[in-house]
């Protein structure tokens, strides 16, 4: 005897268990290598025993194991994190529970809530990284289950593999569109599409308020994109790509630092020459700091940022997020032509004690004579007469740094040179200070940006000069000017053109330039066009298509769904429906039919002509003889001959309009 | 129609009572040139109509019972070597007649169904490496017990598409089983039954059958009808083109029967569960469409 088929549990079949748990793995396989350990072993541990048991047919744990279980998730998750909310505690929850859930997990019920969750689970893995490679990832993981959840509502048996994926495939290929159009006319919460919570990340690399001798060579070696820049109209030459950054001017005998000042009104600025007008992408830094081409324009300033007493433009926070801003700068300009004895004096300070030999050099070439113009002549012709060399890999250096840098190592990086180069100014009585920021700018061969990435980090001096005001000096140009052409990437690998000569194109470091390219163009786009579509970009977007306000695009979204699924179910509807009849005794007989079945004697679907007619003649036995005589017509007429005789038709037509009468 | 034909649906339905519809299924078989596959549960008179079909048509007859020993030799038959002539001689087997009754077809192993293939789809065979033709007309008529007793090698897929038509008997109706008990045996009526139709008259009314007129209309139907079990979810493959000819030949010869000089849709609808059903496998047991869900979902274009 069968059992009653209500009895039985909807049992899931194996095949369909295996392939959970193989989404199940693919799902949450990042997040098992960023978890605690404990945490992954755990849920590994589940997945083996659910395969164990599900071979042997083991029984299901108790409801006070898994009860037990469950408490210990909790407390694990809070003596690993110290909390259970927030980005990380969350997420290892939400993991570990999945991991429970196949405990009990026996019928498609469960199977349904565990594929939800995998759903939801997905979407975790944009708060750890919003890159491509993500996206790309995570469509396939979303294919994948959706091609469980068609599985799983197949009764009777697994899909094959690939027709389920097939099935799921076409489920979010289908749905492509609707994302897009969601995506491009929902309405925006302002700030960008991912905002982190407060404890995301760890701390980034890039340039600070201090900088110790070494610090820049740090950054030197990385190849990470510290923003882009797109130029509205000119474009500076190389040599006035100066990215202001941090400015540094209070010295410890070893590291440059700004400690707060109180505030003070802005200096005055007269900007001249030509001006550039870029629009740059800041990745996250985690600093203040903005980045702007000297000098930036004070009139014209991107949203909620300001111009510090020091000419750096600045955020009001942190920027944690990527971020988009325009700006204005002019390269020639007469900066602060006025300087009180107070700041003077400030920007004159050097710690007691320090560099004596550096101290002494300066002062005699102040009581030398010949102005302010003169000492800082002597001091680039030093820098570049005598042996002084420019390296990536300098010397540690012990107490008096530049002492021992200008008259015993002589090998340096951008920072030993700006340095040593303030220490010798303000020896010498000429107030300066050090400016840290990028030099230079790569442009990307494949889009219209420019990129400046980490290795770009460079530090160099102003001096302040009466009747100039601020004057930028890179004394690393005078050593090395080549590091002001071309970007230090480009300038550690000397070997470059040697090796195009042999290789021609298939060089190997060409390709793996252009690979950069293409995936810093690929990246820039992601960045720009779908990351950063909030709430500004999709204004100008709706603008431009004409729905600049709520109510139209919130219209046009409806409109425009609406109009789409009425589309689609016309199109499918118009395959349904039969082809309009060009045959004429066929046109005859749907004249007859219809009219019968107005009198509530409609031809059932594969119903035959003679079998209609029979059954009429049954049921309104008044009709019999001319509903008998038309399907013979109609018989005679289209399935006698290849085409109908027009006796055939004759026939026909007088047999339907017997009917009428 | 015919006077003999008509003698012969008139004849047949003499000895087995009640039974118009699979009579004249079977009758039509044989004019569409096809094999018969006669399948129901033990006791339900397979045999008979069989035996009478043979009788009716005037055709000589042999009679295999299929046993799980029988072997290939059993039915196609075997060379002996003579010893007064010093040479081979074959003796044929029961394969050689114009209607071969395949007894309860599915107890053989599955070794000796397979040497029925070549003489159903072939009329001819090969034995010791020579080729020997077969009567004409030739005919197999195979009876079967439902797969789900005991002892039985079911038909594979590509033995069953050789069977034009599979038909069932079903039970008789009260009156028609009242008359079977209380008149004399069916096999003595058998006997005393005369051919209706000559084997020469038998190949002359297959090749009327081929002449009976197919309108564009009506291959429209079929093709849908195919169409439609190949798009079916719940089937394994749809019906093949040889099932889609199949199907027009029933159809004719059906139409034939009726006495008409061509073919309309409801004469496909008759044969449609007869030349389909065994052709059709269900994606998983028991969720099939019956052939009169696939006939109630096609519109007659």
């Amino acid at each position: 005897m069968k059992k009653p088929a209500a009895s039985r549990i909807d049992a899931l079949p194996q095949r369909s268990l295996w392939r959970l748990l193989g989404v199940m793995l693919l799902v949450i396989a990042p997040h098992l290598l960023r978890l605690p350990p404990w945490e992954s072993a755990a849920v590994l541990a589940l997945g083996v025993w659910r395969v164990v048991a599900t071979r042997r047919q083991w029984p299901a744990p108790h409801a006070a194991i898994k009860a037990g279980l469950t408490i210990l998730a909790f407390v694990g998750v809070y003596a690993s994190f110290g909390r259970v909310w927030g980005q990380h505690p969350g997420v290892a929850l939400l993991v570990i529970m999945l991991g429970l859930k196949l405990t009990e997990l026996r019928a498609r019920r469960d199977v349904v809530v565990t594929v939800f969750l995998l759903y939801f689970l997905l979407l975790t893995h944009f708060l750890f990284s919003q890159e491509l490679w993500t996206l790309f990832y995570l469509l396939a993981c979303t294919i994948a289950v959706t091609a469980v959840l068609a599985d799983t509502h197949h009764a009777g048996g697994a899909l094959p593999a690939r027709l389920a994926l097939r099935i799921g495939g076409r489920l979010i290929a289908q749905s492509l569109p609707l994302m897009l159009l969601m995506f491009l006319l929902c309405p925006r919460i302002p700030g960008p599409l991912w905002t982190l919570p407060d404890d995301a990340g760890a701390a980034r690399s890039g340039l600070s308020e201090t900088m110790s001798p070494g610090d820049v060579a740090r950054l030197a070696s990385s190849d990470e994109v510290a923003f882009r820049v797109r130029f509205e109209g000119a474009i500076p030459p190389a040599a006035d790509r100066y990215w202001r950054g941090p400015v540094l001017w209070a010295f410890d005998g070893r590291s440059w630092s700004a400690p707060p000042q109180p505030f003070t009104a802005n200096p005055p600025l007269q900007l001249e020459g030509p001006g550039y007008r870029y629009e740059t992408t800041l990745e996250p830094s985690r600093t203040p700091w903005l980045f702007a081409l000297d000098y930036a324009d004070a009139s014209a300033l991107p949203e909620r940022t300001r111009l510090s007493s020091d000419y750096e433009l600045m955020s009001w926070k942190p920027v944690n997020e990527r971020l988009r801003y325009v700006a204005q700068s002019q390269p020639r300009h007469r900066a602060q032509p006025d300087l009180s004895d107070r700041e003077r004096r400030r920007l004159l300070t050097l710690p007691a004690g320090y560099n004596a030999r550096a101290r002494a050099l300066a002062q005699s070439w102040q009581q030398a004579g010949g102005g302010d113009r003169a000492i800082v002549d002597r001091a680039l012709a030093m820098f570049r007469d005598e042996a002084f060399f420019y390296t990536l890999e300098p010397p540690r250096l012990g107490r008096d740094s530049v002492d021992e840098f200008l008259f015993q190592t002589r090998r340096g990086f951008c920072e030993h040179y700006a340095s040593s180069f303030v220490v010798l100014m303000r020896a010498a009585g000429l107030p300066a200070r050090v400016v840290t920021g990028y030099l230079g700018a790569e442009k990307n061969p494949f889009g219209d940006h420019y990129v400046v990435r980490q290795s770009d980090a460079h530090a160099w001096a102003e001096v302040w000069i009466a009747g100039f005001g601020w004057t930028r000096i890179d004394p690393t140009a005078t050593v090395s000017p080549a590091r002001v052409e071309q970007s230090l990437g480009a300038l550690g690998s000397g070997t470059r053109q040697a090796r195009e000569g042999l290789f021609g194109a298939l060089d190997w470091q060409t390709l793996r330039y252009q690979a950069r390219s293409v995936y810093d163009w690929i990246d820039a786009q992601w960045n720009g066009l779908v990351l950063g579509y909030g709430t500004d970009l999709q204004r100008d977007l709706l603008d431009r298509i004409g729905l600049g306000n709520w109510r139209d695009m919130l219209l046009a979204l409806t409109g425009t769904i609406t109009a789409t699924l009425l589309l689609i179910g016309g199109l499918m509807m118009r395959k349904r429906r039969p082809a309009a009849p060009t045959d004429a005794a066929l046109r005859l007989w749907r004249q007859a039919t219809r009219q019968l079945q107005a009198q509530g004697l409609p031809q059932n679907r594969g119903e035959g002509p003679r079998d209609f007619a029979d059954r009429v003649a049954r049921e309104r036995p008044a009709l019999a003889a001319p509903v008998r005589a038309l399907a013979r017509a109609y018989l005679q007429a289209r399935y006698e001959a290849v085409e109908p005789t027009s006796e055939a038709l004759r026939e026909l037509r007088l047999a339907v309009d017997a009917l009428k009468r | 129609m015919n006077p003999h034909l008509q003698d012969a649906v008139a004849s047949l339905s003499r000895i087995v009572l009640g039974k118009d519809r699979q009579l004249r299924l079977a009758l039509s078989c044989l004019l569409a040139r096809g094999h018969l596959l006669v399948e129901d549960l033990p006791g339900m008179g397979k045999t008979t109509v069989a035996l009478a079909l043979a009788r009716v048509l005037g055709l000589t007859h042999h009679r295999v019972q299929f046993t799980s020993d029988l072997l290939p030799a059993d039915i196609l038959g075997v060379s002996i070597y003579e010893t007064a002539s010093g040479n081979f001689r074959f003796h044929p087997g029961p394969v050689f007649t114009q209607l071969l009754l395949a007894d309860e077809i599915n107890r053989a192993s599955p070794k000796t169904q397979s040497a029925l293939l070549e003489a159903m789809a072939e009329e001819q065979v090969s034995i010791d490496g020579q080729t020997r033709a077969l009567p004409q007309p030739f005919f197999v008529v195979a009876t079967q017990n439902p797969s789900d007793q005991v002892g039985v090698f079911a038909l594979p897929e590509s033995q069953l598409d050789r069977f034009l038509m599979r038909i069932s008997m079903g039970y008789p109706a009260a009156a028609a089983e009242r008359a079977l008990l209380t008149e004399p045996e069916r096999r003595d009526l058998l006997l005393g039954l005369a051919p209706s139709l000559t084997p020469e008259a038998l190949i002359e009314l297959q090749r009327e059958v081929q002449q009976v007129r197919t309108a564009p209309a009506l291959i429209d139907y079929i093709l849908a009808l195919v169409h439609h079990t190949r798009a079916h979810p719940a089937l394994q493959h749809g019906l093949s083109p040889r099932a889609a000819l199949a199907l027009r030949h029933a159809a004719q010869a059906w139409a034939l029967i009726d006495g008409r000089g061509s073919v309309i849709p409801e004469d496909v609808q008759a044969v449609f569960a007869a030349v389909a059903t065994h052709r059709l496998q269900a994606r998983s047991a028991g969720t099939a469409p019956s052939a009169q869900d696939i006939l109630a979902a096609v519109a007659i274009p």
